[in-house]
């Protein structure tokens, strides 16, 4: 069961506290989009074998949204930052660079 | 014979006696016993029955890895089956029964199973039971059932309690014998917070046992030193009989207390389940004595050698009165010697090793026993007893050399760490050939949140045999564990050991180690499961060469001991089948928990009251004085109906609605979701949730609104009411207060949090009471309401207006197609105000009604229930709710997801009502035929059933169904599924049932 | 509605309590506001601690002063605590300090139940860490110590005003829920004796 640091309260909280909510840095498309950019936007998500963005509800807690970086095989956290960004925080990346060497994720390497 | 000795007995009061029963029969044991110590010593050798085979079996260890001696402890409501004999302390008035024998231990039917065992090979179950198929129901599964388990489940429900703690810790030591009182005390000197778990009731584990001075004491005394020291730290904590069950992710462990499974008085809990966040986490906890494979090896009498001294320095039990012990290592050794110190017999050590013990060996011979180096034991003599042993040389394959009498077989194939903890959550472990074991790798520990290692193992659980080397690492690795957890710690100098140099033991997987099949067939590996060598030699031959398919295949491991005794033997065997190394064919995985733990413990307080919150309206305790019948609606109880004494709950639900409609009823509506929207973006962020506008409400007036998710499905629906310019309360389905609160803050938060706009989940803070009926402006007004007519309060409008005295918000809202007004009243005021009405109202008939009536009600009127017309794959659309649905709005939630080709098409299934021909009621999701077979040769379907009630006001059933073109179909007559019948001609409607033009509720 | 006031309102559970190992007790009807907004702006900072007659929280802290209580609850708000006697006042207040429509309140008073665990310190921090994943060690959940987590399978906040006394809140229609979790905890003969 994970620890969880929420970064909107400070509480060093138990994963029954939080509600994962799939990938992060998702961009919403509305009525404009074609059936591509739809079916890209409400379906498909990654699922890798290491560094993952993804989002955290603090459900029994302050209530708010934040993301964190994990590696979803050895379970390690290297950062969790508020949720109102499109783009993971340049200290969260530099922390998985150094733990991650040849990271590679979306455009950012 | 087994019995009590005259004196010694370390953990025993021998002027407290202890009153026990077994298989009926009255014992006497003593104060500080196990019951397998207290068994012992009433001669009680035999304590069980394998579980294939039905062998007579004893105790063969004396700790928690004992795969035999299981029995059923208590009776009743604390009856208990599989529990160790040897973990169970021994109390007045304990009651045992052995397990998997019938009709008596002594005599048992199934032990023909024995003789037929060349029928029960490895993979007998795989094998024989796959054809034919029609014999799994009636002959297979009877069988199977009737031979598999061990212990008879519990009758009674469970009287005991439980209960959960969460509890923090710098440092966890998990194991309370030397090695981890050791790194306690390096931790706690520290200062760091340290916690300590002892699986028994006593410290200090094996040293005291096993002897050794330290630092010019005994073991015992320096152990009192180091418990001493730690209790006097005010930052460490000591529990006794409190077991590290698991080591899982992020430093989190579960520790299994157990508070009066050893006492008389169960009062209290019985077992506590510690959930455990550890910085760091050290594993002391020991090693288990390995078995040794020859012939036999399972007749009791034959028992580990450290369990033969256990039982007689502990508990001052000879398990016999001559042993022959048979080793490949020097520890074993130390049986023979406390043997001879409780004055009896050693017949003879067979050391398997050709060159023979160590220091030891001479210490032997010199003590007149009789050594015979490079001997094993080609079989052993006994059925339910051992008798004696056949010796062999270990080179060849078992031809006798001698018979020699014993009732004590004391057996030592070397010593494997407990390296379960450690493995738990995916510490590797490396072979070590020279000590024959596996031991964890340091370098590859299990990692926590931080990506480094969070545990380490101390002492023999980390490899070290000797005393010395045990207290040098312990040290170590306390210390390094508190200052990995922060804090400054260095290793103090240790106290001098003195103790008797050893030599490596020999890998020794078979003895002889060319036995033969005759021998192979009789040499065990896994008692509980009755796995023998012959049946891993047989997996690997049919081609089961992964560790995890032979363990499935043979069941080596797999039960309720998960092979502690057994897996390295086992993996031994096929490694030497498959002429592999053992560390490549490795290990199976190690899972939690150690060794198994109570479901009382894991459920904690989460049961009975307490199994899951059941939320209350605050006028619940009106509802159960008044014969409520409930309906769970999520963890809310709402009163289902309020049938009258002598009626029907059908007859009290046709009652209520006609009350509705003919007179006045009051609902109790606080469930419903209320949700407060405020700020300057909320007409604007309403906007995108609803489908229909809702910044164009005016300040007074309420809106009906649908809600989607993205993919265009209706997720929820509810009236909007505008409070001010900046403020709306939004109205959402019972269920869905939590989850569309959730909603709304999940787009705020994560898509638009450049909206300024608030979301208040106030459903609590209000008790809400639909006042409904064509008498229920007359009832307001008994309470001296004021303006609340037609035209000061019209239809869907509200005001806030005193009742009765009472402040309340009322909504002209209605769910039902009456006049209706809905009271909003703070919470700690609607108990009042319900009662208030209910008086009011008794001259006009006022009745309460509950979810059913509200069901009905709103079926007649063709009201759509979220739910029943929705599954989740419904959209606005199908339901012909177009009006809801604004056309102006650029976008809102679902409007792209609507755009789809699947969910435009006009071939949907849409909303209609249905008319049955007879006048009956449909079944609940029922289908409507179709004309034709699918290519899977079923019936098509053209449409099904989303409501069907029988209503009172139209006396006959409605239903309302989603059917293909169905608004294009009125008129026509469909057929409509009947379980176990034909199906039932149904004609298609309007939906909307009763006041079609809504005349009713607008006045 | 916070706007309207009544009589006097009843208590979930009616002022329910146990006497077991500590003593569970759940609090008359007090006053309740949550507070939304900038936790900077200095209209909600004025009103809030103003009629809390305390200084801001900082994050994870409530500030005490007798019967008045503001609690940090998240980087957007406030729980403002205040006697049952003076809820009307402060709905004025809030109504009239508040003005700026990016600044919220909403009357939470009947919405919530309250509890007070009380009696030996160590006996009642142990009985909170029966039910809820938090440290509740002295020196980890101190005096002014504020946290919302859950007790078991609901949502409640926990805070400590002063040695021997942990305060419990959680929503009303579970009041006999987490009644029952408290009582079964307190029973007599489960003391842990973790915290000396």
């Amino acid at each position: 069961m994970l620890l969880l640091d929420c970064p909107c309260c400070g509480v060093r909280g138990e994963e029954t506290e939080f509600h994962c909510g799939g990938e992060a840095h998702i961009t919403r498309e509305g009525p404009a989009s074609d059936d591509a950019a739809f079916e890209h936007y409400m379906f498909e998500r990654v699922n890798p074998r290491g560094v993952h963005f993804e989002r955290w509800r603090h459900v029994a807690g302050c209530g708010k949204w934040f993301h964190a970086a994990r590696d979803t095989v050895t379970l390690e956290i290297w950062g969790t930052y508020p949720a109102q960004t499109t783009r993971p925080p340049e200290e969260v990346l530099e922390t998985i660079r150094a733990a991650r060497p040849g990271f590679k994720w979306r455009d950012i390497a | 014979m087994s019995s009590r000795l005259a004196r010694g007995g370390r953990l025993i009061d021998r002027g407290a006696t202890r009153t026990f029963t077994f298989n009926g029969r009255a014992m006497k044991g003593l104060e500080g016993d196990t019951l397998a110590s207290a068994l012992l010593a009433n001669d009680q050798v035999m304590m069980g029955r394998s579980f294939k085979y039905h062998r007579p079996r004893g105790v063969v260890a004396s700790g928690a890895e004992e795969p035999n001696a299981l029995m059923g402890i208590g009776t009743d409501g604390h009856f208990e089956p599989n529990q160790r004999a040897t973990t169970q302390e021994l109390f007045d008035g304990l009651t045992a029964e052995s397990q998997n024998h019938w009709p008596s231990l002594e005599f048992d039917v199934g032990a023909v199973n024995a003789k037929l065992s060349r029928f029960f090979p490895a993979g007998f179950y795989y094998k024989t039971f796959l054809w034919p198929r029609s014999f799994w129901e009636k002959v297979y599964e009877p069988i199977v059932r009737q031979a598999a388990g061990l212990g008879k489940a519990p009758k009674d429900r469970d009287a005991d309690t439980y209960e959960h703690l969460y509890a923090f810790a710098d440092v966890l030591v998990i194991g309370g014998g030397v090695a981890g009182l050791t790194a306690a005390v390096e931790a706690g000197r520290s200062g760091a917070k340290v916690l300590v778990l002892e699986q028994t009731g006593h410290w200090g584990g094996r040293a005291p046992v096993d002897g050794g001075e330290i630092g010019g004491v005994g073991a015992q005394a320096h152990v009192d030193a180091l418990v001493a020291e730690l209790e006097s730290l005010p930052n460490v904590t000591l529990r006794l009989r409190c077991m590290g069950a698991g080591v899982y992710d992020h430093g989190y462990v579960l520790g299994y207390e157990r508070l009066t499974d050893h006492l008389s008085d169960k009062s209290g809990p019985r077992h506590r389940l510690w959930r455990i966040r550890a910085a760091q986490v050290i594993t002391a906890t020991g090693a288990i004595e390995r078995p040794l494979s020859f012939a036999g090896n399972d007749i009791p009498g034959v028992m580990l050698a450290s369990a033969v001294r256990d039982y007689l320095v502990n508990y001052g039990v000879a398990p016999g009165d001559r042993v022959a012990v048979v080793t490949n290592n020097d520890d074993a050794y130390r049986t023979a010697f406390a043997m001879k110190e409780a004055g009896l017999d050693v017949a003879v050590i067979l050391d398997a090793r050709e060159a023979g013990g160590g220091a030891l060996a001479i210490a032997a011979r010199e003590a007149g026993i009789r050594v015979e180096p490079g001997r094993a034991v080609a079989k052993v003599l006994g059925s339910k007893r051992v008798t004696g042993v056949e010796i062999c040389a270990q080179a060849g394959s078992g031809s006798v050399i001698e018979t020699i009498p014993c009732d004590v077989v004391a057996m030592s194939g070397g010593w494997s760490p407990v390296v379960h903890l450690w493995s738990h959550c995916g510490g590797k472990l490396v072979w070590d050939t020279e000590r024959a074991m596996f031991r964890p790798d340091a370098d590859r520990a299990p990692t926590g949140h931080d990506g480094k290692g969070f545990v380490r193992c101390a002492g023999t659980a980390n490899g070290a045999l000797l005393l010395s080397e045990t207290l040098q690492d312990a040290a170590a690795q306390g210390a390094a564990a508190a200052r990995a957890a922060g804090f400054e710690a260095t290793a103090s100098g240790l106290p001098e050991v003195d103790e008797v140099a050893e030599i490596p033991p020999a890998a020794v997987w078979l003895m002889p180690a060319g036995a033969s099949y005759d021998k192979r067939a009789k040499t065990w590996l896994d008692f509980q499961n009755d796995v023998k060598v012959s049946d891993i030699q047989l997996a690997a031959q049919e081609g089961y060469e992964s560790v995890e398919h032979a363990k499935r295949y043979t069941t080596l491991g797999m039960a309720t001991d998960q092979g502690k005794l057994s897996n390295i033997n086992g993996l031994a065997v096929l490694s030497d089948a498959l002429n592999e190394a053992i560390p490549q064919v490795g290990t199976t995985t190690f899972r939690p928990p150690y060794t198994p733990i109570s479901m009382g413990a894991i459920a904690g307080q989460g049961r009975g009251e307490t199994f899951q919150p059941l939320r209350r309206t605050p006028i619940h305790a009106w509802h159960e004085a008044h014969g409520v019948q409930w309906e769970p609606v999520g963890h809310w109880r709402r009163p289902y109906a309020f049938p009258k004494a002598g009626e029907s709950t059908h007859d009290a639900v046709n009652r209520e609605i006609t009350t509705v409609r003919e007179k006045v009823g009051l609902l109790d509506a606080s469930t419903l979701g209320k949700l407060i929207v405020k700020g300057p973006d909320a007409g604007r962020f309403l906007d995108m949730l609803y489908t229909n506008m809702m910044s164009t409400l005016k300040p007074g007036r309420c809106r009906y609104g649908l809600m989607c998710n993205e993919n265009g499905f209706l997720i929820d629906d509810g009236v909007v009411a505008r409070i001010d310019e900046n403020t709306f309360l939004c109205h959402t389905t019972t269920g869905g207060a939590d989850t569309i609160h959730a909603h709304m803050e999940e787009w705020l938060q994560t898509e638009w949090w450049d909206m300024k706009v608030h979301v208040a989940n106030v459903t609590e803070q209000y008790g809400q009471i639909g006042v409904v009926g064509p008498m229920a402006r007359q009832l307001l007004e008994v309470l001296g309401t004021p303006e609340i007519s037609k035209e000061e309060l019209p239809f869907m409008a509200w005001a806030d207006r005193t009742v009765g005295g009472i402040p309340c918000r009322i909504y002209r809202i209605s769910f039902s197609g009456e006049l209706s007004y809905e009271l909003s009243v703070p919470a700690g005021q609607a108990l009042a105000l319900w009662e208030a009405l209910m008086e009011a109202g008794h001259g006009l008939g006022v009745a309460p009604y509950g979810t059913e009536a509200l069901h009905v009600l709103r079926a007649e009127k063709g009201f759509i229930m979220i739910g029943d017309e929705t599954d989740g794959t419904v959209t606005p659309q199908d339901l012909n709710m177009h009006w809801a649905i604004s056309k102006k709005k650029e976008d809102y939630l679902g409007k792209r997801g609507q755009m789809r080709s699947h969910l435009s098409s006009p071939d949907r299934w849409k909303l209609v009502g249905l008319l049955t021909e007879d006048g009956t009621v449909l079944e609940d999701g029922a289908y409507i035929l179709d004309a034709g077979e699918n290519d899977r040769g079923q019936r098509n379907m053209q449409g099904r059933i989303t409501s069907t009630y029988y209503s009172p006001t139209l006396c006959r059933g409605i239903a309302m169904a989603l059917l293909k073109h169905g608004p294009e179909r009125m008129g026509e007559t469909v057929q409509v599924t009947k379980l176990g019948a034909g199906p039932v001609l149904a004609k298609v409607v309007d939906p909307v049932f009763y006041d079609k033009d809504g005349e009713k509720q607008d006045v | 509605m916070s706007d309207l006031t009544g009589p006097a309102p009843v208590p979930a559970l009616g002022g329910a309590a146990f006497d077991g190992y500590v003593r569970i007790a759940e609090a008359p009807q007090g006053a309740m506001f949550t507070l939304r907004g900038d936790l900077s702006s200095a209209a909600l900072k004025t009103a809030a601690t103003k009629l809390a007659a305390v200084d801001m929280p900082e994050q994870g802290r409530v500030a005490l002063n007798g019967e008045r209580a503001l609690a940090w609850m998240s980087p957007d708000e406030l729980l403002l605590l205040a006697p049952w006697a003076e809820h009307a006042s402060v709905v004025a207040q809030l109504d009239a300090a508040l003005d700026d429509p990016a600044l919220n309140w909403v009357d939470v008073s009947q919405a919530r139940a309250r509890f007070a665990i009380s009696g030996p310190d160590g006996l009642v921090r142990e009985v909170a860490a029966k039910l809820a994943p938090v440290d509740f060690s002295p020196s980890a959940f101190t005096p002014g110590s504020f946290r919302r987590s859950r007790i078991g399978q609901v949502a409640g906040a926990f805070w400590c005003p002063g040695p021997g006394r942990i305060e419990v809140v959680c929503f009303r229609s579970v009041a006999e829920y987490v009644f029952t979790l408290l009582r079964d905890a307190a029973r007599p003969g489960s003391e842990v004796r973790l915290y000396a």
